[in-house]
């Protein structure tokens, strides 16, 4: 997920050539108290207007207890946004509270129900509440670290080796896997220091996490790296899904792929392998299917 | 010694039989540094010399000063590859009542040898020279202060200018050996404090882009040179000075490495990439014409397998010895592309000139295959268009388009297009490439050119291409 300012047009236009997998753009923190209405516009006409293609769009709307948040959540459920991102989420409540906006405005609209939310989790609190955030409605598709604030909160500072974050990634990544949705680390924000940043990115794959947030384009290609399957492991997981289909398609349960029994964690795991492939850009869509 | 040519400038313009109306020639070698031009034409105002005709390799920013010379009609028609700054803003507004004539660097070579381009009097900056006029761009003693390696584009100036000056901040002993410029053809030498800035001349090392876009250009543009068909052992290569095209360097030398492939030599503008791939032995020989760096410029000076050109031997269309014919891939950039494959380097999107020529066309001509890589978007300005403002480099010259869009690939060329699709590349077609442009941009105000033609494009076989008309405000 690649961080964009809600206030650059020229970044807003054409950071999908990149290819990352979703973008973010932001109308919080890189946005000043004096352009935050500018920035909403720009935003909303981003969405409308440019051509994503496949890129998911999320959008990082200011909080519900400033006066802006609820303008930013009309603004971009209006321009179908795909994914509205809420920072410095402590609890369950502001979650559903962020819902209740997001459905008076899809009502207004007539399309209840399309707009998925994501949480960050910026502090101790949140991280306490984890769970009951990831699974405060059906509208959550992930949850996110936000390390900057949350170092802050724990009274540290962020460290190369990340050990200030270890407790609260892997709560993040529990809880996610505990309601059942996605979950991405925080940002790494030295552009020059490229081998500890590939360092955190296969820290955060061993942990569990789905993605990684980034702040600038050439960052994308070490994620991808690091988060591609082998070509030996996708193979593996071709074959075992074809077996699957075959299987199915002839009515049997069980099945065996070189010897070896097929349950639901590993054809969970081959589909998991396959889809990574596409998203890191080494196995064709089609190709898979 | 005996026989010392050195002058005082005056004495030198004085002995060199200068008339009004006749031709200067001046290189640009110390590029945005350039000390010489500006020395020169001061002087020949306070002579009272009129109605020069100033035939430059090209031009740049630091030749504002010329703007005065040629209202008070000292200079009244120039000649040159490229033109930049506030002086390109007064020409393409309409200060010269003689239109500008823009050759390439090989079309200007071979203007000069066939005479179709007469210089009087050449005056030619040098990092050092000696009494009797061996020139160099390469230091000879710890005086040196204006290196700029390759004299390349002087060379034709020296041999076939009637009468030639050469101006050096570095007068050593003779011999000043190996030279560029052979006392031979020089009939003055004038010492004067500085020929150029060098701070202004060259950087000092390699220049790593940073800017994700050029990135993401280079990657493309190095995948589309790999599936090819024309990178093998023995290839050969020149790069412009593009970020992007500098950039994609870097990525072919990671598959050369990899694919055990070597270039049989590097042309044309040699930066510290080339010289960094030349001593790693994965490119044999570089064949300089101009040497864009301090890296480059030392390099030539020691360096047997680093060999100065002049423009002619560069990239003359006619010439039998001329480099680019055995050219195998060359990567370009552009201002503008149109939908068809016609590329512009030199006006502005806003219709000033800010560009220069080079050797686009020439390169583009004679390689096997051209690459041209280029945003399609600068900011607001779309760089695929349906025509170009200014046609320079014709789309028959033009094999491949490598946009952040998308990869266009001439219809003439079908085989490559072929290739890089089965590559697994994405190759689109041109038209949609603009159409894309003018989704994003919208359609651009038509640009408010006015009547009088302030500048006439002659293409690399002396033919008239396109002209340039003044724009109003």
């Amino acid at each position: 997920m690649m961080f964009v300012p809600g206030n650059n047009p020229g970044m807003m236009a054409d950071a999908h050539i990149y290819g990352p997998d979703s973008i973010m753009l932001d109308l919080e923190d890189s946005v000043t108290m004096a352009e935050k209405d500018a920035a909403r516009l720009l935003v909303y006409n981003a969405l409308k207007s440019i051509d994503y293609g496949d890129t998911e769009m999320v959008v990082r709307i200011n909080p519900l207890s400033t006066p802006y948040g609820k303008k930013d959540v009309e603004a971009v459920v209006k321009a179908g946004v795909d994914v509205i991102r809420m920072p410095k989420t402590e609890t369950a409540d502001e979650v559903r509270e962020l819902e209740a906006e997001i459905i008076k405005v899809e009502t207004e609209l007539g399309c209840v129900g399309r707009t998925r939310i994501m949480a960050a989790i910026e502090s101790a609190l949140g991280i306490v509440n984890a769970f009951e955030i990831a699974s405060a409605s059906d509208r959550m598709m992930g949850i996110a670290l936000g390390a900057e604030d949350y170092s802050a909160n724990l009274k540290t500072q962020r460290t190369p080796g990340g050990a200030e974050l270890l407790l609260a990634r892997e709560t993040i990544v529990v809880a996610a896997r505990a309601a059942g949705i996605a979950c991405f680390d925080t940002v790494y924000s030295n552009l020059d220091d490229m081998e500890t940043f590939r360092k955190e990115v296969e820290l955060i794959k061993t942990l569990g996490f789905d993605g990684k947030s980034i702040i600038n384009p050439r960052q994308i290609e070490v994620v991808n790296e690091v988060f591609a399957p082998s070509q030996k492991d996708i193979d593996k997981a071709l074959r075992i899904i074809a077996a699957i289909k075959e299987a199915q398609a002839k009515g049997s349960g069980v099945i065996a792929v070189n010897g070896k029994m097929v349950d639901r964690p590993v054809v969970i795991r081959a589909e998991r392998t396959v889809a990574l492939a596409i998203a890191s850009g080494i196995l064709d869509k089609e190709e898979a299917l | 010694m005996r026989n010392s040519k050195v002058v005082s400038l005056e004495e030198a313009i004085r002995k060199s039989g200068l008339k009004d109306g006749m031709t200067i020639s001046f290189h640009h070698h110390f590029r945005g540094g350039d000390k010489v031009v500006n020395l020169v034409v001061d002087q020949l105002a306070r002579m009272g010399y009129k109605n020069l005709h100033l035939a430059a390799s090209s031009l740049s920013d630091v030749h504002s000063p010329l703007i005065e010379h040629i209202r008070n009609g000292v200079i009244t028609k120039i000649s040159t590859s490229g033109l930049r700054g506030e002086l390109a803003n007064e020409i393409s507004h309409g200060l010269m009542k003689e239109p500008v004539i823009f050759r390439s660097h090989g079309g200007r070579g071979s203007a000069i040898a066939s005479g179709e381009l007469h210089i009087d009097v050449a005056f030619l900056g040098a990092s050092s020279c000696d009494e009797l006029g061996n020139a160099s761009g390469c230091p000879r003693s710890e005086n040196a202060k204006s290196i700029c390696g390759s004299l390349g584009y002087a060379l034709p100036d020296a041999r076939y200018a009637d009468h030639v000056v050469v101006l050096t901040d570095d007068l050593v002993a003779y011999p000043n050996v190996p030279k560029s410029i052979s006392a031979c053809d020089v009939e003055s030498v004038v010492v004067v404090d500085s020929v150029g800035d060098s701070s202004k001349i060259s950087s000092g090392a390699i220049r790593d882009s940073k800017n994700p876009r050029d990135i993401l250009l280079a990657k493309q543009a190095a995948k589309v040179i790999i599936n090819s068909g024309y990178f093998k052992d023995g290839f050969s290569i020149q790069t412009g000075t593009g970020g992007a095209s500098l950039a994609a360097v870097k990525y072919i030398r990671e598959s050369m490495i990899e694919k055990g492939i070597k270039a049989s030599f590097a042309l044309g503008g040699i930066t510290a990439h080339m010289v960094k791939l030349h001593q790693e032995g994965l490119i044999g020989k570089l064949i300089d014409v101009q040497s864009f760096d301090k890296v480059a410029a030392e390099s030539i000076a020691s360096d047997q397998d680093h060999q100065e050109v002049s423009s002619v031997e560069y990239a003359s269309a006619d010439h039998k010895g001329s480099a680019v014919h055995a050219l195998d891939i060359v990567i370009l950039s552009a201002l503008e592309v149109d939908v068809n494959f016609n590329v512009n380097v030199l006006v502005g999107s806003d219709g000033i000139i800010r560009g220069a020529v080079g050797g686009h066309p020439d390169t583009a001509e004679d390689s096997a295959l051209s690459i041209i890589v280029c945003p399609l978007l600068r900011g607001r300005i779309p760089c695929v268009v349906p025509k170009v403002t200014t046609l320079i480099t014709p789309g028959k010259s033009v094999d491949v388009v490598v946009t952040e869009y998308g990869i266009a690939v001439n219809p003439a060329r079908p085989e490559i297009a072929e290739r890089l699709v089965e590559a697994g590349l994405k190759v689109v077609d041109i038209n949609d490439l603009a159409a894309k442009a003018k989704s994003i941009i919208g359609e651009p105000d038509a640009l408010p050119f006015g009547n009088k033609v302030v500048g006439i494009v002659v293409d690399r076989h002396g033919d008239v291409l396109d002209e340039i008309r003044n724009i109003e405000d």
